[in-house]
């Protein structure tokens, strides 16, 4: 950074100081954000593959493909920031999905609604209080949970599919605002409000400083347990909202929903820029992150790529979002 | 120094089978319900089953002790029976089996490679190498599910369903292979290194050990005792169906968890995870023959884990108070 190029002549030098700093901006933006680089180039691939995949209808399904994932990724964003981690999320959409749809025959559309947001706070109050209280490792907390909270789904709604019986939930779930779908829309302003609460808020600042350094956050007299037990209850509850969404947009319920859906979230928010070792992170990049998984998994559907791939293809995603993770923690090297 | 240091985490872990007490008592009160579960007969089966989870532990043992997880261990599974079972019937037994284990040592060199030498966040690296390798299984197979052509009339039936002096053959693998890890473990210096990995990497760097080397190694011997475990189940079913292995990663590591070995690394028995995949069996079965369905067992092995850990998590924290 020392060294600042020195002119060949008048007329080059305002040319090639021009080019270069912007070629460095776009440099060091592409090296901390590939991710949208890594969109652009998705777009173009499929576009040109498949002229079906840029059309109005498609993308609208594409973001709201996005969406359903994109609610976990919102509070994981969160959690990873401040150094912790929740795998419960899809199993979490998976068991509130069959409480909203199962219970409606009993109580109604509201309740059961309700009652689903009701249960994913709950077990996210239990997992952050398993994590901070008891002082278990958030991974050890919600792998376990994963499977636990998978066998209450199925205790619950046994092995097969619940058709939702309410038309209003139905219907809800597939309104369109304009072209778009009101969940992808309700995705996006619950993005808004995410990047809000990280940016401008002393919630978001205290996210950093204790995936910074939870000692001298500790120190500094932030509430590190109160913080992190809200951030796993946010989670809980937006993986609940995912399920809810999913089941009033397919008008059914599975136990099997969201499975594997962690996997997805948690690639969005590494492919997004945020260091799995906390402390950074934005969550408009994970914007990015979704767009290119859900892009991707559209596009490889487009190209006529069998349905198997895509769990190769998410799994290699994620491998490749852990090596870019690594490779950008490394400290900067001196200049 | 060194010794003094393994054997007093040994004696730690043998404290903290305490972890498991209340779940003999709960084992005491299902036995009550379940009559049949101590039946010889039953006993007998109970630890046949209890093998396939037993090997996949062994190797988890030695992962989980260096301070990482495995989580790929369910999709390897599926994916090693498949080639097993495929290759089976199209080459023959021999090469099957040498396949089997093969693969077993190449995903578990990638893993080793993934985890202990780009040093990406096990638990993570892992997951997304369980879906790939469920993707990878569904590739292979094409979707289906496949059957031996003629079951009774290879020896590879031997290793799922033969006896030995009326000792079941998968029994005496997981015994065998039981003894044969825990020196290795235990008793050599290999082993120690593992502890000493787990226990702190950068003490362990600073005494000229390479960590990434023997966090690789415990990637590969737990590929390898997952194509065991393929073996044994392809050989039992005679047949391989494409999620044959899904959720057994979190068998295995209840039953880990439950024998005492730290999440934290550092600490950790074989014997102790052999206790535990046993009483975790004979748990399942009991409620099993209580006439519970079987995502109740993901209920229990998710209690057990969190229960296992939290006792973990308070012995530690004592220790750090006095």
């Amino acid at each position: 950074m020392s060294a600042v190029s020195e002119p060949i002549d008048g007329l080059g030098r305002d040319s090639t100081n021009w080019a270069a700093t912007a070629l460095t901006a776009i440099g060091l933006w592409a090296r901390r954000y590939p991710v949208w680089i890594f969109l652009a180039a998705a777009l173009v691939f499929f576009s040109l593959k498949s002229p079906h995949f840029l059309s109005v209808f498609n993308l609208s399904n594409i973001l709201l493909q996005a969406a359903f994932f994109g609610f976990l990724s919102i509070g994981l964003t969160l959690l990873i920031i401040s150094r912790n981690i929740d795998l419960t999320v899809g199993s979490v959409a998976g068991l509130a999905a069959c409480l909203a749809v199962g219970l409606q025959p009993s109580l109604g559309l509201w309740l059961p609604i309700a009652i689903g947001l009701g249960a994913g706070l709950a077990i996210g109050l239990l997992n952050g209080f398993l994590v901070e209280r008891a002082g278990i490792d958030s991974f050890i907390v919600t792998l376990a949970g994963m499977i636990g909270i998978k066998g209450l789904a199925f205790a619950f709604a046994g092995e097969e599919s619940i058709s939702a019986s309410i038309d209003l939930f139905n219907e809800l779930g597939a309104l369109r605002i304009g072209r778009i779908h009101a969940i992808a829309l309700l995705f996006l302003a619950l993005l808004a409000i995410g990047h809000y609460v990280l940016k401008h808020t002393k919630y978001g600042r205290e996210t950093y400083a204790i995936g910074g350094n939870r000692t001298a956050a500790v120190n500094a007299g932030v509430r590190v347990s109160r913080h992190v037990i809200i951030g796993f209850a946010i989670s809980g509850l937006l993986a609940a909202f995912c399920g809810i969404a999913m089941a009033a947009n397919m008008g059914a319920a599975m136990p099997a929903f969201g499975l594997g859906y962690e996997g997805w979230a948690i690639a969005a928010v590494v492919l997004g820029g945020t260091k799995l070792s906390g402390g950074s992170g934005r969550i408009v990049n994970t914007l990015g992150g979704v767009l290119l998984l859900a892009s991707l998994r559209n596009g490889l559907n487009m190209i006529h790529v069998p349905a198997y791939y895509v769990l190769v293809t998410i799994g290699g995603a994620l491998i490749l979002a852990l090596f870019f993770d690594t490779q950008f923690s490394r400290k900067p090297r001196q200049g | 120094m060194f010794q003094d240091a393994v054997l007093g985490k040994s004696r730690l872990a043998f404290q903290r089978l305490g972890v498991a007490l209340p779940f003999l008592v709960i084992l005491g009160l299902v036995a009550t319900a379940a009559p049949t579960l101590l039946e010889p007969s039953n006993i007998g089966q109970v630890l046949r089953q209890s093998s396939i989870v037993g090997v996949m532990a062994l190797g988890m043992t030695f992962v989980l002790i260096s301070g990482r997880v495995d989580l790929s261990i369910g999709s390897m599974l599926s994916l090693i029976t498949m080639i097993t079972i495929d290759l089976h019937d199209r080459v023959g037994p021999g090469v099957a089996v040498i396949a089997a284990l093969g693969v077993g040592l190449g995903i578990g060199i990638v893993n080793g490679i993934l985890v202990g030498f780009l040093r990406l966040n096990a638990l993570i690296a892992t997951l997304a190498m369980l879906s790939l390798l469920q993707g990878a299984t569904m590739i292979y197979s094409n979707g289906r599910d496949l059957t031996v052509a003629a079951p009774g009339e290879t020896w590879f039936a031997f290793i799922g369903r033969g006896q030995v002096y009326g000792i079941a053959v998968p029994i005496l693998i997981f015994l065998g292979l039981a003894a044969l890890l825990g020196f290795l473990l235990h008793k050599t210096s290999y082993g120690r290194r593992v502890f000493a990995v787990g226990g702190n990497e950068t003490t362990s760097a600073f005494s000229g050990l390479r960590a990434p080397l023997i966090v690789a190694s415990t990637y590969v011997i737990s590929g390898l005792t997952t194509a065991v475990a393929a073996l044994i189940i392809g050989s039992r079913v005679m047949g391989a169906q494409t999620n044959t292995g899904v959720g057994y990663e979190f068998e295995v590591i209840a039953a880990v968890a439950l024998g005492g070995t730290s999440f934290l690394g550092g600490s950790g028995s074989i014997a102790g995870s052999v206790i535990g995949v046993v009483i975790l069996a004979f748990l399942q079965n009991g409620l099993l023959q209580m006439g519970l369905p079987y995502y109740l067992q993901w209920i229990v092995s998710w209690v057990i884990i969190i229960l296992a850990v939290w006792t973990d998590a308070a012995s530690k924290r004592k220790k750090v108070l006095v």
